[in-house]
């Protein structure tokens, strides 16, 4: 799990949800509509990044893999290599 | 700012005014659209009410004025749409108005009887002209059975012949020109003729009498011509006539309308206030946000200057214990929600209002039953068309339309969402997108026989994970890998993947709901349930499904060999029921211990939940024996049986609403097979035609494929997953904490009014 290829894509979705979720909202003029903006901009940040974490977790350590037909691979070992 | 979140703070005021200013200040107060009126004549019925008459006479004028409206439609003349009424409608122009609507029918009543009459006499006329050869005009549609009976009663004693009219310019006067036939039937004997008579009768022919020689037919003719002439120059100056007393009725039709609907407006909310003694003060009692009480004050002098009295009227806040109306202050973004919430129920007062979460969390969980980004990207193309035309889609007044542009910011965040989904899900018209390289490769499989060796042993070549090289050890970055799309035994994981995600989501909204309560209990200073309800269920809900959710995030985040690894809901059922005597059940060292800390603790949350808020009661109600309870139940035996229906519906609640969220799972997985059976059935077949010929048969399949997507997909499956959506807010997240027994602020207002025509 301390591979590079993790790490890279784990530090830049959670920097990314984190400042939409955690930053840009102190940038919101103050107005009417604060509230509900903010409200919005952390309720995306906080699914959108759990909806990707649950998705890149579970395929951290499987348990089994892929079962590929025979025509697939024999497809793919002639034309592309 | 935070009008949003809670509905607004409301007060009671009585407002004192003279019967004079009463029209100018009921209608600024109707032009602002801030105040509900209360009724202070609950008791009395409709026809007992004092202005009934003058509501009457209202209905009346709009009834004229619907037929004079049908009328102008009727003659395609165009009514003209500006809008500068802002004249204020006073009583004296109820009468005035009201002659003038009933000269205008009168009017028109007798144009329009004229007409029809001339209109008759004319067609008799050009039939007359056609037939001075022949006997009778009959209708076209009934000339074959008329000819059929004359053969069953005359055996054949007769010659009959007939000939179509052909309509010429001037028969186009005639309002709806009817097809119709002219004959002509010789016989033998006068007593024959008169049965021919009765028949005509029967099927409506009309007879003329026909002159026996060519210089009778031929005077007819030229009589029949003159009269022609006549009564066609009368009817084109009837025509005229009623076309300029229509077009003078058009021009002020828009505004008579507004008018009218104000003025019955005004006195349908009089009738809701009190008139005191002397006639001259009316009293009413009107609901408002507390906010906007200086803008009803400025609204009220107003009124009451223009109708020229002297005195303002008075603005008086009362304190009361009534349960005022729940008010939510929308705009044309948040008002869609804001309805989804009110149809399942309003809030009470001053409850927190749902909706500002649920904009986001329902297109979201409508986007992970719907998740491919093809659809979704047509979803969103759909909702940005209705967002830019809406003024034209509304224009076309159909309900079902009506109802998509009310929805169309719903159904935009919803394709945003399953546009993001879909890339997770990695699913694009039931195909993957490969950008980053799938984590899995085939080539280590081969060691060390080679291809051919290790794939003649079966038709399937089942990767594992184990072996070297096989599984790059760092999953795909960004959603589901590619190499999933192409693999045989793809359900077995995306299955396995999605149900644990339904109940993460799960748990994790169902939490958020009461958390949600628990800021109802602090706003309302509600401590002692904070102590008494919130804490108990946290916890209980923490204990059992927290750690079925921890259970899943370890299983996924330790490696472990397939054939040790023990089933989470196995591992889970065991917990329940103290069972640790299989092998193989250990996902960690120090697991029996911690299961059974938990399952005792969320065991004695049940207890807390059930007793403690009662019995504190109970204890407050010997002390206090004052209407300490007078808010709630009579007595205690209500509030115990309250407190175990909620106690046994939150902890039952809990376990089948966790299971209610596998519905997630279920639906997008229904849409994906779908989808992939649009796929491999309709559009793969075309493809898959190597002659010349398939580039036509792509065309035509690609059709029925489009047409598929739009009707099965895109609305069927949008349509259920929308539903499944909107009821896992309104029954599994609401019932954490949203009461939604309150009733809406519907204020007086004239925009209101005008948008619902």
């Amino acid at each position: 799990m301390a591979a590079l290829s993790f790490v890279i894509p784990m530090s830049v979705m959670t920097l990314f949800w984190g400042i939409i979720g955690g930053v840009v909202p102190w940038f919101i003029p103050k107005g009417p509509n604060r509230g509900v903006i903010v409200t919005m901009l952390v309720l995306t940040a906080v699914c959108c990044y759990l909806f990707w974490l649950i998705a890149i977790l579970a395929q951290l350590n499987p348990l089994f893999g892929p079962s590929l037909k025979n025509d697939t691979i024999w497809y793919m070992y002639y034309h592309w290599s | 700012m935070d009008s949003f979140f809670r509905s607004e703070e409301m007060c009671l005021v009585q407002l004192f005014f003279q019967t004079e200013s009463a029209h100018n200040c009921i209608n600024e107060l109707g032009h602002l659209g801030l105040v509900q009126f209360k009724d202070l004549n609950p008791g009395t019925v409709a026809f007992q009410r004092r202005f009934v008459k003058e509501v009457k006479k209202c209905e009346e004028m709009e009834r004229i004025l619907r037929f004079l409206e049908n009328e102008v439609v009727k003659s395609n003349i165009p009514i003209p749409a500006d809008f500068t009424s802002e004249t204020i409608p006073v009583p004296r122009d109820v009468l005035d108005l009201e002659s003038r609507f009933d000269k205008l029918e009168q009017e028109l009543k007798e144009i329009n009887s004229n007409r029809d009459t001339l209109r008759q006499n004319f067609t008799q006329l050009m039939e007359i002209n056609h037939l001075l050869f022949v006997a009778g005009v009959i209708k076209h549609e009934r000339f074959p059975a008329f000819e059929k009976i004359l053969w069953r009663l005359f055996h054949g004693n007769f010659v009959l012949r007939h000939a179509e009219i052909k309509p010429h310019e001037e028969e186009n006067m005639a309002e709806d020109p009817v097809k119709k036939d002219v004959f002509v039937v010789f016989v033998q004997g006068d007593q024959i003729r008169g049965k021919i008579r009765k028949l005509c009768d029967g099927f409506h022919a009309s007879m003329y009498p026909c002159p026996n020689n060519a210089y009778a037919r031929k005077e007819m003719r030229t009589n029949a011509n003159t009269r022609i002439e006549d009564l066609r120059l009368v009817l084109k100056r009837t025509e005229e006539f009623r076309e300029t007393t229509l077009t003078a009725a058009a021009a002020n039709l828009q505004e008579w309308t507004s008018k009218v609907k104000k003025m019955k407006a005004i006195y349908y909310t009089l009738n809701l206030c009190n008139i005191d003694i002397t006639q001259k003060l009316i009293v009413a009692e009107i609901w408002c946000p507390v906010s906007d009480l200086n803008s009803v004050h400025t609204a009220l002098i107003h009124g009451s200057e223009q109708s020229g009295s002297s005195l303002s009227p008075v603005v008086n806040r009362i304190q009361t214990q009534q349960t005022p109306p729940t008010f939510n202050r929308v705009n044309s973004f948040t008002t869609g929600f804001q309805s989804i919430i009110d149809a399942y129920g309003v809030g009470n007062y001053q409850e927190i209002n749902p909706a500002p979460y649920t904009m986001v969390t329902f297109p979201f969980l409508f986007a992970v039953m719907f998740g491919d980004c093809g659809h979704g990207l047509v979803m969103t193309l759909l909702a940005l068309w209705l967002i830019l035309h809406q003024e034209h889609f509304r224009k076309l007044k159909n309900e079902l339309i009506d109802m998509l542009v009310d929805g169309r910011y719903i159904i935009f965040l919803m394709g945003l969402f399953s546009i993001y989904t879909g890339l997770i899900y990695n699913d694009c018209f039931s195909k993957s997108f490969n950008v980053f390289g799938s984590s899995w490769s085939v080539r280590p499989m081969f060691h060390p026989h080679g291809p051919n060796d290790t794939l003649h042993d079966s038709g399937h070549l089942h990767l594992d994970p184990l072996v070297s090289g096989v599984y790059s050890g760092n999953p795909y970055p960004f959603g589901v890998d590619p190499i999933w799309n192409i693999a045989s035994n793809k359900l077995s994981f995306l299955n396995s993947y999605k149900m644990k995600m339904s109940v993460i989501m799960g748990v994790a909204h169902m939490l958020f709901g009461v958390t949600l309560s628990l800021v109802n209990y602090i706003f309302f200073r509600n401590l002692k349930d904070v102590a008494l309800q919130f804490i108990p269920e946290v916890i209980f809900m923490l204990s059992l499904f927290g750690y079925l959710i921890f259970l899943i995030l370890y299983k996924w985040c330790v490696v472990m060999k397939s054939e040790s690894a023990p089933s989470i809901l196995l591992l889970f059922i065991n917990m329940m029921l103290f069972d640790y005597s299989s092998e193989g059940t250990v996902l960690y060292r120090t697991q029996k211990p911690v299961q059974i800390f938990l399952v005792v603790v969320a065991v004695l949350m049940v207890p807390w939940l059930l007793f403690a808020k009662p019995l504190l009661l109970y204890r407050k109600h010997k002390y206090h024996t004052l209407e300490f309870l007078s808010s709630h139940c009579r007595n205690m035996a209500d509030i115990f049986v309250y407190q175990g229906i909620h106690t046994i519906e939150y902890c039952l609640g809990c376990i089948s609403n966790t299971a209610s969220y596998l519905r997630l799972w279920a639906l997008s997985l229904a849409h994906a097979e779908l989808s992939e059976v649009l796929w491999k059935m309709v559009l793969q077949v075309a493809l898959r035609v190597t002659s010349g010929m398939g580039s036509v048969l792509l065309a035509v399949t690609f059709a029925a494929f489009a047409v598929l997507t739009v009707t099965i997909l895109l609305v069927m499956e949008g349509l259920s997953a929308f539903l499944h959506a909107l009821r896992l807010h309104w029954v599994e997240f609401q019932n954490k904490f949203y009461k939604g027994s309150g009733y809406k602020f519907t204020p007086l207002s004239f925009d209101r009014m005008r948008d619902m025509q």
